[in-house]
């Protein structure tokens, strides 16, 4: 089970990308439970200068922009 | 890869036009800039004969109206997708994480004009004001020098920008690039000179200093050019309909709308037209692109230019919404400061523009 966080105050972008993360992972078969942080002090905290931020286990994967399909099977399926 | 071109050639095809930008980046940018032109310098002729072959009088006010639509739509959009291309790339290097340690522990002054002219090529989003804001503080950039980034990098933007030179001429876009710089380095100066670093919200002073270095991104020219891809189809997909109805407005206008209307309401000799002008657009909210339509009906009507682009300044650069972000970081003290100063700028600029130039 892979741990996603979505960082973002809640723009249609935030909304876009949770949406890819949760599609691409039904069609890799990857569990995955995907969270949006939209407190401005926890995405503070994370160090993410722009939104969306996506955070796989722990560590900073992406900022600024919707991510494309790829980036996002790549950082779940890295182990 | 040779299965599928067999199978189905027209599928093949598209697949390998596809990977070519990454395949061969450079030949690829040279064979687009030329058929850029190329569809550039055969506009004009093209929408004359369009208007031509149509049945409707050339001299007509139709006819006028028709040609000015045909032929700026694709002027504008081909413009802008250009520009909005090349900027994608040019973004590409600067990164507001690069741009941050560009700025981060530099004294203000000098730094407050590098912070606006990074501004300008730093790719911005409304809804990232606030953590960007919290790492610039961080990374120990002076609050002045952060506020002069903030103000430049919604307002003196390419789409802002390309839609002033192509529909008024590069005189205006010129000088907006201009003033909206010295609104953003003077409101950001006058910001640090206030000393006004008691006024963040207290968590977000406590937060810890962070150290960052200034790696350039290796990024192939490949990648880049993916970049400037990404950007026409966020940027371009989502204004092209406003520029549509600011074009649409304009050439209703032109074809029929006696000019002058505006002159006696917001024309240069009504002192109160700046202000109101302001006062009108801080609580406003729209990008670049929203506000072109109502600028080219208002200039076209003979509102005065020093007005007009007040009105544009203060739409884009102040809004209700963001003040209401901006309040999770800063003390109201601090906002009203902002938005006084960079008010206060914006007024500054309308009347130079009416009074001493016009």
């Amino acid at each position: 089970m892979r741990q996603v966080k979505v960082l973002g105050t809640g723009c249609a972008n935030c909304r876009t990308t949770v949406r890819l993360i949760e599609e691409v992972a039904r069609e890799r078969g990857v569990e995955v439970q995907v969270e949006k942080v939209e407190r401005i002090e926890d995405i503070a905290a994370a160090g993410v200068l722009r939104t969306p931020g996506v955070v796989v286990d722990g560590k900073v994967v992406h900022a600024g922009g919707v991510p494309t399909r790829d980036a996002i099977a790549g950082w779940l399926q890295a182990t | 890869m040779t299965t599928i071109s067999r199978a189905r050639p027209m599928a093949g095809l598209a697949l390998t036009l596809r990977r070519w930008p990454q395949r061969q980046p450079t030949a690829f940018l040279l064979v687009a800039a030329a058929a850029w032109f190329g569809l550039y310098r055969t506009l004009l002729p093209a929408s004359e004969a369009l208007v031509a072959w149509l049945p409707v009088e050339r001299a007509s006010h139709l006819g006028g109206a028709l040609q000015f639509f045909l032929y700026d739509t694709p002027k504008v959009l081909l413009l802008l997708t250009g520009i909005v291309f090349v900027m994608g790339m040019v973004n590409s290097w600067f990164t507001p994480e690069r741009t941050r340690a560009l700025l981060a522990g530099r004294t203000e002054g000098a730094a407050n004009v590098m912070a606006a002219s990074l501004g300008i090529v730093t790719p911005f989003c409304s809804c990232s004001a606030v953590p960007l804001f919290i790492g610039f503080v961080q990374a120990g950039v002076p609050l002045g020098v952060t506020f002069s980034f903030l103000i430049a990098a919604p307002m003196v933007n390419e789409v802002a920008l390309t839609l002033l030179f192509a529909l008024f001429g590069w005189k205006i876009a010129v000088l907006y690039l201009g003033l909206g710089l010295a609104v953003a380095i003077g409101a950001g100066w006058v910001i640090g000179r206030l000393r006004m670093e008691r006024h963040l919200e207290d968590w977000v002073r406590d937060m810890p200093r962070v150290k960052v270095s200034a790696e350039a991104s290796a990024l192939s020219l490949g990648e880049r050019i993916r970049a400037g891809f990404t950007a026409v189809r966020e940027i371009v997909g989502k204004v092209w309909p406003y520029i549509l109805a600011g074009i649409a407005i304009g050439a209703g206008i032109h074809g029929y709308v006696p000019a002058d209307f505006m002159a006696s309401f917001m024309g240069k000799d009504a002192w109160w037209a700046v202000p109101l002008a302001v006062l009108i657009g801080v609580p406003m909210y729209t990008n670049a692109a929203g506000v072109i339509p109502i600028v080219q009906a208002l200039l076209a009507k003979g509102a005065a230019l020093g007005t007009v682009l007040a009105f544009m300044m203060s739409v884009i650069a102040l809004s209700a919404p963001e003040m209401i972000i901006l309040r999770k970081v800063l003390k109201p003290r601090l906002i009203a400061t902002f938005a006084g100063v960079v008010a206060a700028g914006i007024l500054l600029v309308g009347y130079v523009f009416n009074f001493a130039l016009g």
